[in-house]
């Protein structure tokens, strides 16, 4: 299914056409439901909307999970065979989601079979394309002398991906190329798909002349684009940031970073030289968290990636970095949680724990990208500011950015600085007395990595005077407690605004969104089309979660008449968060935690409601199967 | 400039090990070995973990890193990987490293990188007042014990042996001519070293003291105590794989050997293979210029400080036009 909306993407991305795609999948290796929404557009999109115009079906169970999404006159593409399938007979359903079926066909008096459910769907004049997948997968494997069919039913995703493209009359030459460039590393798997894929497409043609009125068609573009992911977006921003040294647990929706940069281990540079990042899959998170302090304190950039559960087997690990003031960055996935929760799900329940993860009091810094452009340029940034104020950086993300895949123009990072910040060598040193926790104004101590000549200096857990050795005088606790603390107020003062907080909008009207994370995108775009009705407010968008640019935010929020919170969790933390900092509240939350993504819909719904004072409170967002 | 054991004292840090503690005979092999070894101390970095074994890099002039309670591996892990130049030399105490770094233990020597692990051996946890520790034997009852021990010992040289360590000795805390030997010896290692170092806690095991190791009960016929510890090297014993063929016989060996205990214990090297490769090794078969260029010695940018890296490779298959 994932090759499938890849090379869906891909084809509309050589077209021209901009997409958002979301990948949605189970805990489990195969059997229940997994789907990708694609949207695509010849103007860029920035999320998911709930209206589907064309619904590709592998199996029963997704037409009944997704049919009402499907709008009049888009169209249901479903395998023959699965037509005649007793919808209260699908194995995969779950006891609690067959009593809502019961309660809908009743409802609604739906007939029991797939078809039934269809014809219902009809009556909505939603078009039903129903494939012989078997049959065209006996015809491949006639032309292709295998005889085993069994061998080549994965294709029925290719075949899928000829329908839809016939139905929607795109270039079938770049949908050819996008197969290629996905099975470019498999040799005669390509060319197997490339027929599959046409006779597919020649299938649709000739037998759907049904007039589906939905079209993609290409525009010519004249600039480079990707098509990434979250996950591929930090992993490049990574290496660009220096880091050279991974180590991780595997972990949902964390590990394909890893994978992504063991598999690109090596680079090239413009100096010449080749460099390399060593990646380490180590026992658990708490030996991912050590080892990278370890690495850091070495002298190479290092970081680790994990998600909930992860994180909270480092966090004896971060507390021990704040404490030794080591340069260390941990990429944070959030999911669904607590405990293994919604594993393989979306949330961004974890904002009040990353800030306070630790026993005592130490700094540390939480940046929050809110889209998939800027994990790229914060995954570098973070090596920056780890080194700079010598202190463990969190970049927290989550499993919406981390598999949503979304079309952008070729980063542009020629411009991006590395900073190490105040670093010595062995030739800064010699002759002088150096102490590694030097008490200094700022409260940052010049830096050495260990195994440099002229430096010599300890670590230790325990509170420690300068040189490092363990100490529990009083006034030396005071001062090196408060050294390290102070560093926090340069963070404060030296990040740039932009880093802080983004602001969107009409940020003078008297309504203030504010929100941070992933649901950027349908924030953006309910603002587009709020405002094209008049309606106006703002966007802030929080970056620097930690420490909380608490003056900035006061004033962007004081005299609103509307501050409304929209984040992916129970508690509204963020609303929170703000409170405690500045004394002003969010009038109204929309929370969603269902564990999917919210949709630029349903974020538009709740913000018109709140504006023309249709809303409660709280407005709880649900949609998505 | 030749150092002298005494060059790796840290004067200004007072050692705070009870008076006859075996942490001091570990200080003082350690110095021994680094001096003989012609190191110089920034060259080293000793990590630790937690208990009174935790604080012995404060008292040896290296880097030193004493980290959490069972994490001293990951740590120097982390170091070495980073820069593989560094002699890396990690210890720490039994519970730190059977208890709760267990995993860690296992887990390290799945890699063999080149360093060395000194595990302080005494039967109890000595910084928390003497509760019973991983190699404390079933049915002992050390003095602050309210009970006698309900666990069975897990047996540290026979793990390391299965867990894939590539050097396994046990040496004395008493014995520093043996333990700078095994020191020596485990830090030239090619590979994932480990030190079982016996040790008394003369404040909470009362039971394997200095006088029980020397066999002060067990006297011959001219009266004189014999010593339960004998050194393997002594008997003819010869740890090391020359040959694949013979790997599994050593370990073989070697983990009966480490069965003995009570009235003859057997300190000196168990087993040694450098046929394995190293973690380094390993790595430089994937990134053929990791030692002369590891992650700690990367430049990250050019001279104007620009990032250096280009991401063109990475780009290329996420390329839509």
């Amino acid at each position: 299914m994932d090759t499938a909306a890849n090379v869906f993407g891909k084809a509309c991305g050589y077209g021209g056409l901009y997409v958002f795609g979301r990948r949605e999948y189970h805990s489990n290796i195969k059997g229940l439901h997994s789907y990708f929404h694609l949207r695509v557009s010849p103007q860029e999109v920035l999320a998911n909307i709930n209206d589907v115009n064309l619904l590709a079906a592998f199996d029963a169970e997704t037409v009944v999970r997704h049919i009402n999404e499907v709008v009049p006159e888009g169209g249901v593409i479903v395998d023959s065979k699965d037509l005649n399938t007793k919808v209260l007979d699908i194995r995969t359903f779950p006891p609690e989601f067959i009593e809502e079926i019961k309660k809908l066909m009743k409802e609604e008096n739906l007939g029991e079979t797939l078809n039934d459910w269809l014809n219902h769907a009809k009556q909505r004049n939603v078009h039903v394309f129903p494939v012989p997948y078997m049959d065209l997968l006996n015809q491949i494997g006639e032309k292709l002398g295998i005889a085993q069919i069994s061998k080549i039913t994965r294709m029925i995703n290719v075949l899928t991906i000829g329908v839809s493209f016939a139905l929607l009359k795109y270039d079938r030459k770049l949908a050819e190329n996008a197969v290629k460039a996905t099975f470019a590393a498999k040799g005669k798997i390509a060319d197997m798909n490339v027929l599959a894929l046409n006779m597919a497409y020649d299938y649709a043609e000739q037998n759907f002349k049904d007039d589906f009125k939905h079209r993609l068609t290409k525009v010519d573009v004249d600039e480079e684009r990707l098509f990434l992911t979250g996950n591929q977006a930090v992993a490049m921003g990574k290496v660009l940031g220096g880091c050279r040294v991974q180590t991780y647990y595997p972990i949902t929706p964390a590990a394909d970073e890893s994978e992504y940069l063991e598999a690109h281990q090596i680079m090239k540079t413009s100096s010449g030289e080749d460099e390399a990042i060593v990646v380490i899959q180590t026992e658990d998170e708490i030996a991912a968290i050590n080892s990278a302090s370890g690495a850091a304190l070495a002298g190479a950039r290092a970081a680790t990636a994990t998600s909930g559960p992860g994180f909270s087997l480092m966090v004896e690990g971060l507390s021990w970095a704040g404490n030794d003031e080591v340069p260390v960055v941990i990429t944070y996935y959030q999911r669904g949680a607590p405990a293994t929760g919604l594993p393989t799900r979306h949330a961004q329940g974890d904002l009040r724990f990353v800030i306070h993860a630790g026993h005592g009091e130490f700094p540390r810094i939480v940046l929050a990208s809110g889209d998939i452009q800027e994990c790229f340029y914060d995954a570098a940034k973070a090596f920056n500011l780890a080194e700079k104020y010598q202190m463990p950086v969190i970049h927290l993300l989550d499993k919406a950015m981390a598999n949503c895949s979304q079309t952008y123009k070729v980063f542009d990072y020629g411009k991006f600085k590395i900073d190490r910040g105040e670093l010595l060598t062995e030739k800064d040193l010699e002759g002088k007395e150096y102490k590694r926790f030097r008490f200094t104004e700022t409260g940052v101590s010049p830096r050495v990595p260990l195994g440099t000549r002229n430096g010599l200096h300890w670590y230790t857990g325990d509170e420690h005077n300068e040189t490092g050795h363990i100490s529990e005088e009083p006034f030396n606790r005071i001062k090196m407690l408060e050294k390290r603390m102070r560093k926090l107020e340069l963070v404060k003062k030296e990040v740039p605004d932009e880093d802080k907080l983004k602001f969107y909008g009409d940020t003078a009207s008297e309504n203030m969104v504010v929100s941070w994370g992933s649901p950027k995108g349908a924030i953006l775009e309910a603002l587009d089309m709020l405002k094209q009705e008049g309606l106006s407010l703002g966007f802030m968008q929080v970056r620097l979660i930690h420490p909380l640019p608490a003056e900035m935010v006061k004033k962007a929020l004081e005299g609103k008449k509307r501050v409304i919170d929209v984040e992916n969790n129970f508690l509204g933390q963020l609303g929170g968060v703000i409170k405690e900092a500045t004394g002003i509240a969010p009038t109204h939350h929309v929370l969603k935690y269902t564990g999917r993504p919210m949709t630029t819909t349903e974020v538009y719904d709740a913000l018109k409601a709140i504006l023309t004072d249709k809303a409660s409170e709280t407005e709880v967002l649900m949609f998505g199967s | 400039m030749v150092l002298k054991p005494s060059d790796f004292r840290v004067p200004e840090v007072y050692a705070d090990w009870c008076p006859g503690c075996g942490d001091f005979g570990i200080m003082n092999g350690l110095h021994m070995a680094f001096a003989d070894l012609g190191l110089e101390p920034h060259q080293i970095v000793m990590v630790s973990g937690i208990g009174c074994s935790g604080k012995e890099p404060h008292n040896v002039k290296a880097y030193g890193v004493h980290t959490l309670h069972g994490r001293t591996l990951p740590f120097a892990m982390g170091i070495k990987v980073a820069n593989p130049a560094l002699e890396v030399v990690a210890i720490g105490g039994d519970g730190d490293g059977l208890g709760i770094g267990a995993g860690h233990f296992v887990n390290a020597g799945r890699r063999n990188l080149d360093m060395t692990y000194i595990i302080h051996n005494n039967g109890v946890y000595g910084l928390t007042k003497g509760q019973a520790s991983p190699t404390l034997r079933l049915g002992l009852q050390t003095k602050a014990l309210p009970k006698p021990n309900i666990n069975e010992a897990v047996n540290s040289i026979q793990l390391a042996v299965v867990s894939g360590f590539t050097f396994v000795a046990r040496s004395y805390a008493y014995d520093v001519r043996h333990l700078r030997d095994t020191i020596k010896q485990a830090i030239q290692h090619k590979g994932l070293a480990f030190i079982d170092c016996l040790q008394p806690c003369p404040t909470y095991n009362n039971i394997t003291t200095k006088a029980w190791y020397a066999g002060e009960d067990r006297l011959d016929d001219a009266g004189k105590p014999q010593s339960r510890l004998y050194k393997l090297e002594q008997t003819g014993f010869n740890p090391e794989v020359h040959d694949w063929s013979e790997d599994l016989e050593k370990k073989i060996v070697a983990i009966s050997k480490a069965q003995e205990w009570g009235d003859r214990i057997p300190i000196g090297v168990f087993y040694k293979n450098e046929l394995e490769p190293t973690f380094e090794a390993r790595l430089k078969d994937r990134i053929p210029f990791y030692m002369e260029r590891p992650p700690a010695k990367q430049k990250l940018c050019d001279e104007n400080g620009l990032a250096h890296i280009d991401l063109s490779e990475f780009m290329e298959n996420l390329k839509t036009s």
